[in-house]
């Protein structure tokens, strides 16, 4: 049985559907993940399974139990907000504490569970400071502290890592994993950072105006996107707009306007006739000087019209000829040498015919 | 020098409607008073502790300072209870009912101050409550809530309500909410609201004079007494550096108090 599961949720807000028929269930010891631009309800969902906030339509369960009519406080299910809302009048200690004490535990027991949350954030010496005196990651540690001390069923983070630098980003990103790892509680995490998403979580499911459009593993979602918003939400892809010309058991033969024809794999139950997408990464597209002679099946020509050297990779945006811009990822792992295409060059993109996703309108 | 334009105003303020009056009756706190009223020619003779002779003899002079702080504080203590509710009533309605609310605080303001005293004898009146503490307190609590009300407003305004969203997720009941999050925040408030209850309440002579009768004085009319009545200019003087010593030494405490608590 899952740990939480979502029926049929609708929530309303005047005449703005917040949140429209949506079913999710999140097993025990899972990092889920509600990704989607800002606006797409995930924080909205947050708020119900928190308590703050109640379903117009459908029903929530933890543990096979109804939440309905259960108020925030009486839920085992803490969350760490954005905003962090740490207690300024209390220290690192006090707020930490503060859970264990609404649940009334011992002082013995309240004083050694925060000693050793203390320790699973690395916030030992903070124990007596005041919010006020803690620096941005430091703050995230206490709110995340908190909410875990008292072992919660579940633990909701709204975009806990908004607020934070870049750099400090990526190293809290490394600590969450490990910190859910360690203390095993089952976390719903909320964020528009795709990235961030992709990393953290066990399974994602990505919103879009109200509606889940595809819940899945990160790295399904990323290589069999299953609708234009997800694969253009997640990562960066390349959406060529092709009518079907004819389909198989072997593959697809597209049609693009103005580039030609473009082969794709077999797609069961979509005929010729139909309209669509097909969808390619940029790490997909192979870029090579126009005299070489072509190897795979699909092969355009164009032109090098800009690119981003990032170091580790250069990205080139290619116009082709027919007026079409694709972006194309190239690693720079040849030692000494790291761009292989001036502004102008004409070169040749081609793709493995099994590397585009076709997707229905 | 910046900090000099900064910090020479204020301290200029304070000089000229503070220290130099204050210095004033110190001065006059010394002298002898004048036949007529006022003080007796500055002569060698004229100078001494005459005035802080009388009041050292007398205990009731300690006594009735005594009970004007018991006044004060208990009116203080009401208007707290009056106005703490009323602050938060305010603070967490809609913003744009906050403005109006806040003008109907201040609005008694606009008529004059005597013309509302009278208006409370006519209301003590007939419930035969005129002249009696009751009535002071009363009045007292009356006239000086708006100066609990803003403060205590103008700070739980700005509490970020997400604070007792946390508190109520980590399993705070309504009531523990409140003494947890709202009323420790509140703290500043509620003591800058005092401060501007308490040491004017314990100056006051108006109130107690035509609520209380004349019966039951309090250091404020006693003070006024000695300057308009009986005209012992130094005795006056004497009294009133003895109210402004203890309404120091009450400030200076809850400075420490602050220090300490509030951060």
């Amino acid at each position: 049985m899952a740990l939480l599961e979502l029926r049929h949720i609708t929530r309303r807000f005047g005449d703005l559907e917040a949140v429209k028929d949506v079913t999710l269930s999140v097993e025990a010891g899972e990092f889920f993940t509600l990704l989607g631009p800002s606006g797409c309800g995930k924080t909205t969902i947050l708020r119900m399974i928190a308590g703050f906030d109640e379903p117009d339509e459908g029903e929530l369960f933890l543990d096979g139990q109804p939440l309905a009519g259960i108020p925030p406080e009486k839920r085992p299910v803490h969350t760490v907000f954005q905003s962090y809302a740490l207690f300024p009048h209390l220290t690192v200690a006090g707020n930490i504490a503060f859970p264990l004490e609404m649940a009334g535990r011992t002082r013995d027991e309240i004083r050694r569970r925060v000693g050793e949350t203390l320790a699973l954030v690395h916030l030992e010496e903070k124990s007596a400071a005041f919010p006020h005196e803690l620096s941005g990651g430091q703050k995230q540690r206490v709110a995340l502290a908190r909410g875990l001390v008292n072992k919660p069923r579940l633990l909701l983070l709204d975009e806990p890592l908004g607020a934070l630098d870049a750099k400090l980003r990526e190293r809290m990103q490394v600590e969450l994993i490990a910190l859910q790892r360690e203390v095993g509680v089952t976390f719903v995490f909320v964020t528009h950072a795709q990235q961030e998403a992709l990393a953290l979580s066990h399974r994602i499911a990505v919103m879009n105006a109200g509606r889940v459009e595809q819940a899945d593993v990160p790295e399904a979602l990323y290589s069999l996107p299953k609708s234009r918003f997800v694969a253009d939400f997640i990562g960066t892809i390349n959406l060529i707009d092709v009518d079907v010309v004819e389909s198989n058991r072997h593959g697809l033969l597209l049609r693009a306007a103005g580039i030609g024809d473009i082969a794709a794999p077999a797609h069961p139950g979509i005929a010729a006739g139909r309209h669509g997408a097909l969808a390619i990464r940029p790490e997909h597209l192979r870029v090579s000087p126009h005299s070489e002679s072509a190897g795979l099946k699909n092969h355009f020509l164009g032109t090098v019209s800009e690119y981003l050297f990032r170091g580790d990779v250069t990205i080139y945006t290619i116009r082709l000829d027919n007026g079409l811009s694709l972006e194309a990822l190239t690693t720079n792992a040849a030692p000494g040498r790291a761009r292989f295409h001036e502004i102008g060059d004409r070169v040749r993109v081609e793709w493995r015919h099994d590397a585009g996703i076709y997707l229905a309108d | 020098m910046t900090r000099w334009l900064v910090t020479l105003p204020p301290a200029l303020f304070l000089v000229v409607f503070f220290l130099i009056p204050a210095l004033i009756m110190a001065v006059a706190s010394f002298r002898e008073p004048g036949e007529f009223g006022g003080l007796a020619p500055l002569s060698r003779e004229s100078l001494g502790l005459d005035a802080y002779r009388f009041i050292g003899d007398d205990i009731i002079y300690a006594w009735i300072l005594a009970k004007s702080f018991l006044v004060a504080a208990l009116t203080t203590v009401i208007c707290l209870l009056l106005a703490y509710p009323l602050a938060l009533l305010i603070a967490r309605s809609p913003k744009r009912q906050r403005d109006l609310f806040v003008l109907l605080v201040i609005l008694p303001f606009a008529s004059n101050f005597l013309i509302r005293i009278y208006a409370w004898m006519m209301i003590l009146g007939p419930l035969d409550l005129l002249y009696s503490p009751t009535a002071v307190i009363i009045g007292m609590v009356y006239v000086h809530l708006p100066f609990m009300i803003l403060p205590l407003y103008t700070n739980l305004e700005k509490h970020d309500p997400t604070l007792l969203e946390a508190a109520q997720d980590l399993g705070a009941g309504a009531w523990t909410r409140f003494w947890r999050v709202t009323w420790p925040l509140s703290l500043p408030g509620v003591l800058s609201g005092s401060a501007l209850v308490f040491i004017p309440v314990l100056g006051m002579f108006a109130v107690p004079e035509l609520l209380g009768g004349t019966g039951d004085l309090l250091i404020g009319n006693l003070i006024k007494e000695q300057f308009l009545d009986n005209r012992d200019w130094p005795l006056g003087a004497t009294l009133s550096l003895a109210l402004t010593a203890a309404v120091l030494g009450v400030s200076a405490l809850t400075a420490m108090y602050s220090r300490r608590t509030l951060r």
